[in-house]
């Protein structure tokens, strides 16, 4: 029992050893040549025009079911004209930004991982190296730049399309009058809450991106092991969306409030 | 930084002789935790000859390889590769060495999101800063050179799995590399396509003077790059016609056991061998 723990201690530890040399080796390709600009592009246009339908569709979705359940709550103390305010808060702050990036693990950290996991199954990423090509530079830092930078801009589209979701379950179902609701959005919303919705994203999009391409990069045993990183990689990104975001939120709140 | 300078200068010189040696393992040995993949292994390609490495699947053929390029660190031991000591290079170092070494790795490695075109210049694109139309036209080229000009567009999926192959050799020929690494490049190939791979290892070395380290463990392929040779007839037709005795012995045998040295050789030597497992192996 005690060399099973120790086992996995040992593991555990190698592993956040690799991760934490990966990501220090990730930032040192950020600022120093070679860049592969071509490849940031093609990451910027995959992970950020890629991801919209998906993050509309779940912006959409989730704000109009909360203006739904809000709307029920609201009717108790007979305040169904801020439910504006509650869409927007809920949105802003918490649900914009932790469902954008799990919709994110879900389609590019899946994606990341099988796509970096078969390049080393097939030793692909050996070939790069033989070839000159550091793969952290060339395959790892155009993924983090990506999901560091374009995760925030669909966290405020899908704000925005969440709000309007809201919008049209007030408008229509709630019977609030849209002068009502967009004016209890303008009114109920504090810059704190912007710098918390926009500042986690940043955080979750590095997140996601160095997970799936640490997992991606250690997949052994041919194409069942792709499969398996695949699914660690969701598994290990949303469960470290979900914990960065509760750590993120106590330091902004102890920060900004 | 003067004695530094002397002793690179001095090595360039000995590695432009005829007859220097490009690649040394000294006593080079490597572990995986428990399981020892290599024991105690040396030896010694010379420029412009050929090294197969012989073995069953395990016997740490395709570890040596590796650690040639610098893909892999021995644990122990001595690598010199073109007068510089892989084992002691970083992985920046290890970018100037690889300048010069081409690899084919066992079912090509081919970059399944690039084009033929992409994927042979794939160096030349990405990592110098020489003009497109040189590049396209060097890649142009080596496709001519391998006679798969006419797939220049297309994708690895759309290749046969010796056009593969022969793709991957032109990928590691591009930037003209004086040492080719090759990893089974013939492995699961039928007979004839094994043989128009053969073809384009023997062309390399004699046409182009590249130094060779095959690994395999397909004894037919082995012995006929080592008795063959090619020609260029006056007309600049190239043809592989049976190697001379001279020309044969520039090709050396090494079989691996257990990460082990068990045979050092020419072809004659390796068929005359009394040793049990080399005949097994060779029977």
């Amino acid at each position: 029992m005690l060399s099973l723990i120790e086992r996995w201690l040992k593991a555990s530890a190698h592993e956040t050893q690799e991760y934490v040399y990966l990501t220090s080796a990730a930032f040192y390709g950020v600022f120093t040549r070679p860049f592969y600009r071509h490849d940031i592009v093609e990451q910027f246009d995959q992970i950020g025009a890629g991801s919209l339908t998906v993050v509309l569709l779940a912006g959409l979705f989730t704000g109009a079911a909360l203006a739904s359940q809000s709307g029920l709550t609201l009717d108790q103390f007979g305040a169904r004209p801020v439910v504006g305010r509650l869409v927007s808060a809920s949105m802003i702050k918490e649900l914009g930004p932790v469902l954008t990036a799990l919709m994110l693990t879900g389609r590019i950290g899946s994606g990341i991982a099988a796509e970096i996991g078969s390049m080393v199954v097939t030793d692909q990423i050996n070939a790069l190296r033989a070839l000159g090509t550091d793969p952290v530079r060339k395959l790892v830092v155009p993924r983090v730049l990506a999901g560091i930078f374009m995760a925030p801009v669909l966290t405020v589209i899908a704000d925005f399309i969440g709000i309007l979701g809201g919008w049209v379950i007030a408008r229509f179902q709630l019977q609030v009058n849209s002068g009502l609701y967009w004016s209890s959005i303008t009114k109920g919303l504090y810059i704190q809450d912007v710098w918390m919705g926009l500042s986690k994203p940043f955080v979750f999009g590095f997140v996601i991106a160095t997970i799936a391409c640490h997992v991606g990069l250690r997949t052994t045993g041919g194409t069942a092991g792709v499969g398996k990183a695949t699914t660690l990689s969701v598994v290990a990104g949303s469960v470290a969306v979900i914990a960065s975001d509760f750590f993120v939120t106590q330091i902004l709140i102890a920060l900004m409030y | 930084m003067v004695q530094g300078s002397i002793e690179t200068q001095t090595a360039r010189q000995i590695l432009r002789e005829p007859g220097a040696p490009v690649v040394v393992f000294d006593h080079v040995q490597l572990a995986f935790d428990d399981k020892v993949v290599l024991r105690d292994v040396s030896f010694t390609l010379i420029k412009g000859h050929t090294k197969v490495i012989l073995g069953a699947s395990g016997s740490g053929k395709s570890t040596a390889l590796k650690i040639v390029v610098g893909l892999l660190k021995a644990d122990a031991g001595i690598v010199w590769v073109n007068g510089q000591r892989v084992d002691q290079l970083t992985e920046k170092g290890l970018m100037d060495v690889r300048d010069d070494l081409g690899m084919i790795f066992q079912e090509g490695a081919l970059f399944d999101s690039l084009t033929v075109r992409e994927n042979v210049g794939y160096k030349l694109y990405e990592e110098t800063a020489l003009p497109l139309a040189d590049i396209d036209r060097r890649v142009e080229e080596v496709l001519g050179f391998i006679g798969l000009a006419e797939h220049i567009g297309k994708m690895p999926s759309e290749l046969s799995g010796g056009q593969r192959r022969r793709v991957a050799i032109a990928r590691a020929m591009a930037f003209k590399p004086s040492i080719m690494l090759y990893d089974e490049a013939t492995t699961g190939l039928d007979p004839i396509t094994a043989t128009t791979v053969d073809d384009e290892m023997i062309k390399l070395r004699d046409l182009e003077n590249v130094s060779s380290i095959i690994v395999t463990h397909q004894l037919r392929d082995a012995f006929y790059v080592a008795e063959h040779m090619a020609m260029r007839q006056g007309n600049g037709e190239v043809h592989v016609v049976r190697a001379t005795r001279e020309k044969e012995r520039e090709a050396e045998f090494i079989m691996l056991q257990d990460g082990l040295i068990i045979f050092e050789g020419d072809a004659d030597a390796l068929r005359t061998s009394a040793d049990p497992y080399i005949r097994s192996f060779l029977s």
